[in-house]
This record gives C-alpha cells, sequence and structure tokens, in this order.
C-alpha cells in the first residue's frame, strides 16, 4: 500500500514536472500586457492575433505545414519500399544498413544542418525551398524506416505467398496484400515524421533563407529581438499542431500505434 | 502415366549446404502423395519447389507433360495451404475464399457461386461475414482449404495443415481433406511428419531423408516392407541385426542362424523385426532364436517392453502385461520368418 503510494507521487511529481511549463506557457498566451508575465493580470487573444496578422509567422506557417507535409510523403514513399526491401531481403548485413538508415536520429540535429547547408546551399546552390525540404526528408526518412519496419516485422510474409499461389503478382500483392496489414505502421510512421519535422529547428535554421523560413525558425529570430507573449503563442501554436496530430492518430488507431 | 514429375532437383540455400540431393518423384493424376521424414529432411523444401517459391539448381519440375521449372508461382495455378494458414487478416471468409477467383477477373455473380459452393462444401456456410481471428484453428484451416480449392487448382500443396490442431480435430481434418480430395479428384501433395497421419491419408508414401526419398510405396508397403535401415528406423522397426546370406539361410557374426520369407538383394543386408513382433521360443525352436538377459523393464498400459541383451545387441521386446519377467532373467527370442525383414544398411 505504501508502497504505492510512493509510486503515485512520484508519476504525479514527474508528470508535474513535464507538464507546467506546458501549462505556464500556454497561460502567458492569453496575457495582456506585453511583457511575458505569470500569472497573467487579464485575458486577451491578441497575441494570437499578432501572430497571423505578421507576415513572416503567417507565411512561415504555411511554409512549415507544406514541408512538413512534402517531406513526409515523400519520406513514405521512398520509406516504405526501403523497409519492405528490408525486411524480405536475408542479406547479411541487413542489421548494418538498418543502422546507416537510422543514424540521422543518431547525429545531432545541427550537424545534419550544418552539412547540408555546405553541401546543397553553398555546393550545389540549390534553391532555398528544396533545401529545407531535402533536409527535412533525410530527418523523417529514419521514423518512417524504423516504425514501418517494426511494423513488417509483425507481418506474416507466408500471406503474401499465399496471394502469388492465388494467382496474384508481386506487385499487386504488395498493394493487396502487405501495405492493408501495415497501415497502423504506416499512419504512426506519418505522424511522427510530420510532427518531427513540423517541430524541427537545427536543420531548418540553416537550411532557411531569404523569403523562406520555417514556423520554428521564425520564431527563434523573432526571439532573438523581441520578448513579448508572440513567442507563448506561436509555442501554443506549435503544440497545438502537435496535439492535433496525436488526437488524429489516437481516433483513428489508437496511441499504441506510436509506442510500437 | 505420371501427372507430376520432379526429376534430379537439387537446392542449395546461401550455395553452402545441398538441401535436396537429385531428388526424383512420380505422382499419378489423381494421388495423394505424402512427404514423410523427420525434421529438416527438406519435406518443405520440396513442397516450395513445386509450388516455384524456389528455383531449384538443376532438374525439372513438370506437369502433365509441361515443364514449369521457370514458370513463377503466381501463373502456375496451384492451391497451397500453409502450416500457419497464411489467411489474410485483412479480408473476412468470404473475401478470402474470393481472393484467387477476383484475380482471375471472373465476373461477380461467378465468383459468388463458386465461393457459396466451396463454402458449402467445407462446412463453412455460417461463417462468410467473419475475420480470421475470430476463428478457431479448425475453422482456419478450413478456410485455407476452401480458398487453395475454389481456384480449381491443378495441384494442392498442403505442409503441416494439422500440426496446429488438438488430436481429436487432426484425425476430423484428415478425413476431410481425405474426402474433399478425393471427390474433387486433385492431386495432392501433403507434407507431414506424423507417421499415423500419413498412413492414413495417403495413396503412397515418400520417406525421405537428408534431401532423397529413400522409398516410395504404398503406406501397407511401407509399413511392413521398408526398404532400407533409415525407413525400418522411422517407421517403428527398433531391433536390427547385421546377416550375411550363406545358402538358403543367413548367418550373424556369432552363427546363429536365420531364415526369412522375404527376399532382398545386396551385399550388406540387416535383419530387422519391430518390439511387439518378437516371440517367446518354444522348445522345439531351434532357429530364429536369441538368447538374452533380461534388462530394463517399462510399463506400457497393455504391454512390457523390455530390454533384452544378447550376444547380437540390446534388443527391444514388447510383452502383454500378463506375462512378466524379472530384471536378470535369461529368456529365447523367437524371430518369426514372416515379421524378420531385410532392410539394405
Ligand atoms: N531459407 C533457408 N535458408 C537456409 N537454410 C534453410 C532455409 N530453409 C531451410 N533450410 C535448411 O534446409 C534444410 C531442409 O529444410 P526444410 O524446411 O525443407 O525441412 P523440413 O523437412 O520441412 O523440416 P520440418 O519437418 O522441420 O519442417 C534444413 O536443414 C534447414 O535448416
Ligand atoms: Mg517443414
Amino acid at each position: 500500500m505504501r508502497k504505492n503510494k510512493m509510486l503515485t507521487v512520484f508519476a504525479v511529481l514527474v508528470f508535474g514536472f513535464l507538464i507546467l511549463p506546458l501549462i505556464i506557457i500556454t497561460v502567458t498566451a492569453f496575457g495582456k500586457g506585453s511583457a511575458i508575465t505569470f500569472p497573467i493580470e487579464s485575458f486577451s487573444v491578441k497575441w494570437f492575433v499578432k501572430v497571423f496578422t505578421t507576415k513572416s509567422f503567417r507565411i512561415s506557417f504555411l511554409t512549415s505545414l507544406e514541408i512538413a507535409m512534402l517531406a513526409t510523403v515523400i519520406a513514405l514513399l521512398v520509406g516504405i519500399p526501403a523497409a519492405y526491401a528490408l525486411a524480405r531481403s536475408g542479406l547479411k548485413g541487413k542489421n548494418l544498413i538498418k543502422s546507416v538508415f537510422l543514424s540521422p536520429t543518431i547525429v545531432p540535429g545541427i550537424v545534419i544542418g550544418f552539412v547540408l547547408y555546405q553541401f546543397l546551399v553553398l555546393t550545389l546552390r540549390v534553391p532555398v525551398f528544396m533545401g529545407l525540404l531535402a533536409g527535412h526528408f533525410m530527418v523523417t526518412l529514419p521514423y518512417v524506416i524504423r516504425v514501418v519496419g517494426s511494423s513488417l516485422e509483425q507481418f506474416d510474409f507466408s500471406t503474401e505467398e499465399a496471394a502469388w499461389s492465388l494467382g496474384c503478382g508481386k506487385l499487386r500483392a504488395f498493394f493487396r496484400v502487405v501495405l492493408p496489414n501495415i497501415t497502423s505502421g504506416i499512419s504512426a510512421a506519418f505522424m511522427l515524421a510530420f510532427i518531427n519535422s513540423f517541430n524541427n529547428i537545427p536543420v531548418s535554421m540553416f537550411l532557411s533563407g531569404p523569403g523562406v523560413s520555417t514556423f520554428p525558425a521564425t520564431l527563434m529570430n523573432y526571439i532573438e529581438y523581441n520578448y513579448d507573449p508572440t513567442v507563448s503563442a506561436v509555442s501554443v501554436l506549435l503544440m497545438a499542431v502537435t496535439v492535433l496530430m496525436m488526437v488524429i492518430v489516437d481516433k483513428t488507431l489508437g496511441i499504441a500505434a506510436l509506442a510500437k | 502415366m505420371a501427372y507430376m514429375t520432379l526429376k534430379d532437383i537439387d537446392v542449395r540455400y546461401d550455395k553452402k549446404k545441398q538441401v535436396l540431393k537429385g531428388l526424383n518423384l512420380e505422382v499419378k493424376e489423381g494421388e495423394l502423395v505424402s512427404l514423410l521424414g523427420p525434421s529438416g529432411c527438406g519435406k518443405t523444401t520440396t513442397l516450395r519447389v513445386v509450388a516455384g517459391f524456389i528455383e531449384p539448381e538443376s532438374g525439372v519440375f513438370s506437369l502433365d507433360g509441361e515443364d514449369l521449372t521457370k514458370i513463377p508461382v503466381h501463373k502456375r495455378n496451384f492451391g497451397i495451404v500453409f502450416q500457419s494458414y497464411a489467411l489474410f487478416p485483412h479480408l473476412n471468409v468470404y473475401d478470402n475464399v474470393a481472393f484467387g477467383l477476383k484475380m482471375r477477373k471472373l465476373d461477380k455473380q461467378q465468383i459468388d457461386q463458386k465461393v457459396k459452393n466451396i463454402l458449402e462444401v467445407c462446412g463453412l456456410s455460417e461463417f462468410e461475414k467473419r475475420f480470421p481471428q475470430q476463428m478457431s484453428g479448425g475453422q482456419r484451416q478450413r478456410v485455407a482449404l476452401a480458398r487453395a480449392l475454389v481456384i480449381e487448382p491443378k495441384l494442392l500443396l498442403l505442409d503441416e495443415p494439422l500440426s496446429n490442431l488438438d488430436a481429436k480435430l487432426r484425425i476430423n481434418m484428415r478425413m476431410e481433406i481425405k474426402r474433399i480430395q478425393k471427390k474433387l479428384g486433385i492431386t495432392t501433395l501433403f507434407v507431414t511428419h506424423d507417421q499415423e497421419e500419413c498412413f492414413s491419408i495417403s495413396d503412397k508414401v515418400a520417406v525421405m531423408n537428408q534431401g532423397v526419398i529413400e522409398q516410395f510405396d504404398t503406406p501397407e508397403n511401407i509399413y511392413q516392407r521398408p526398404e532400407t535401415e533409415f525407413v525400418a528406423r522411422f517407421i517403428g522397426f527398433e531391433n536390427f541385426l547385421t546377416l550375411n546370406r550363406e545358402g538358403n539361410v543367413y548367418k550373424t557374426q556369432a552363427g546363429t542362424v536365420f531364415t526369412v520369407e522375404s527376399d532382398r538383394n545386396g551385399d550388406s543386408l540387416a535383419g530387422t523385426i519391430r518390439p511387439e513382433d518378437i516371440r517367446i521360443a518354444g522348445e522345439s525352436e531351434d532357429r530364429n532364436v536369441l538368447t538374452g538377459t533380461v534388462g530394463v523393464r517399462t510399463f506400457l498400459g497393455k504391454s512390457y517392453q523390455y530390454e533384452v541383451l544378447t550376444a547380437e545387441g540390446k534388443f527391444l521386446v514388447s510383452r502383454p502385461a500378463e506375462e512378466v519377467y524379472e530384471e536378470g532373467s535369461t529368456i529365447r527370442l523367437y524371430l518369426p520368418e514372416s515379421k524378420l525383414i531385410l532392410v539394405n544398411k
């Protein structure tokens, strides 16, 4: 009994430690004064209005959505076949290849950002938007391969063979039998990839350029010169998009899909 | 006339170990042939070669006179039942069974008619809308069978389809398989390592050992007249003694004289007999007799099994429970000439 109480107290403390800053930020976003204060004196939504009336925020918000969406879709198009090939092949170096694909999650984002900056922007002079997209693709691909891969580990490949034996060609069997059975993995991969792209700062900081910047990168720039509740409002919006995504996953698959 | 032929099939995994070594098999139309053998002898591999999942290194697989060795799986039109059933988890029973027909682009009505018909045959009519996860092992197995049969395959391949079922269901299901197979007259290859299952269901049995077929014969012949020591051991002949031909009789190393009813060619022969076929010798018998000392006794319910130490080595002997021999006593064993079988070593 006593043990349970201790555990509860501990859990509450940890949870509080994690959630409290988020609550405080959220509350400060609704303050009226032009300084970030807690608790707030009076309620207003003017800082949210400011975010959406400030051109750089509005545009970068849309850019972020666009980049996250495109990068995720491309990562899925590349990552699903890659994960499938990895799961299917009896290759000796399979584990090595897996770790290579996972390397971007191990290598610090700032390093990837810098390398891509050197390579794409300075050497190849790729347009800013394309550079950003490439960077975000690199950030999201490992999640796709990882999550879809683990979903394929649960997949019974003899069902695919059964489909072949019933007169279904290999490509068709992939779409008719393999894909429908890894949808939960694909959706989970989609969410993780999207959220990671949408919230990414290090890669975006390096690859943003004149006129094209992501939402979090714009926020970082803004903070350098201003410190008002706009910052809180932007943070709240970032959280909102993330939470919204989580809710969609939960409603369609159950949150367990993410933990897999 | 052979309908299905495997000729000199060689298979190697990873370029290293040779798993099938010049395997030959001929199956007549409408026959149910079992592949029987110990774990790892290559039964599944043989089936996968026939199915087209593995292309053999060399050798020819042909059906009805047509060489199919290089034809891909999806163009072969064979029905396959996997050990794990491999039902499509995202489709209900009806759609699982209809899958193969949809691939063949039949029109809706035809599909519906064929699916309903085969579900009826397999006793699954009431389960149409169920998903595989909601069914018992036996029901899933029947769905797998229905799915394989509905495409009217030229060959039915079953890889230990009953191994996930409990004992009673196994017996029912194997009768069911046999009934459907005979009714549709479909040529079938059946993989198993359960002898009883194999003998009860098959027209012919191919006993496999390390990538080759050791004996291909009717269940009765395999059971009563094994040709090699391996086959004999595999189907329960526990006792072996090396014999040399001398005129009309056979002699052991020690000079004991045996006569046997059956005959066999070959230089290196052994006599073999099942524990339950060994009798206790009467006063008058002087041939086919071995004297030994009773060793460990094991109670088997209806009978006792004894280890008897003789000059020819250890013999296993089953005797009715009413007849008891004490450890250490001396007995004379009689190996009837009709039950003593000659095999090649
Ligand atoms: N994919 C593979 N790669 C490498 N070796 C394999 C592969 N599949 C089977 N083998 C080997 O080939 C041999 C024959 O295997 P197979 O599966 O045909 O045996 P089996 O007779 O079906 O045995 P069981 O009764 O256990 O199912 C075994 O030694 C096995 O280890
Ligand atoms: Mg096997």
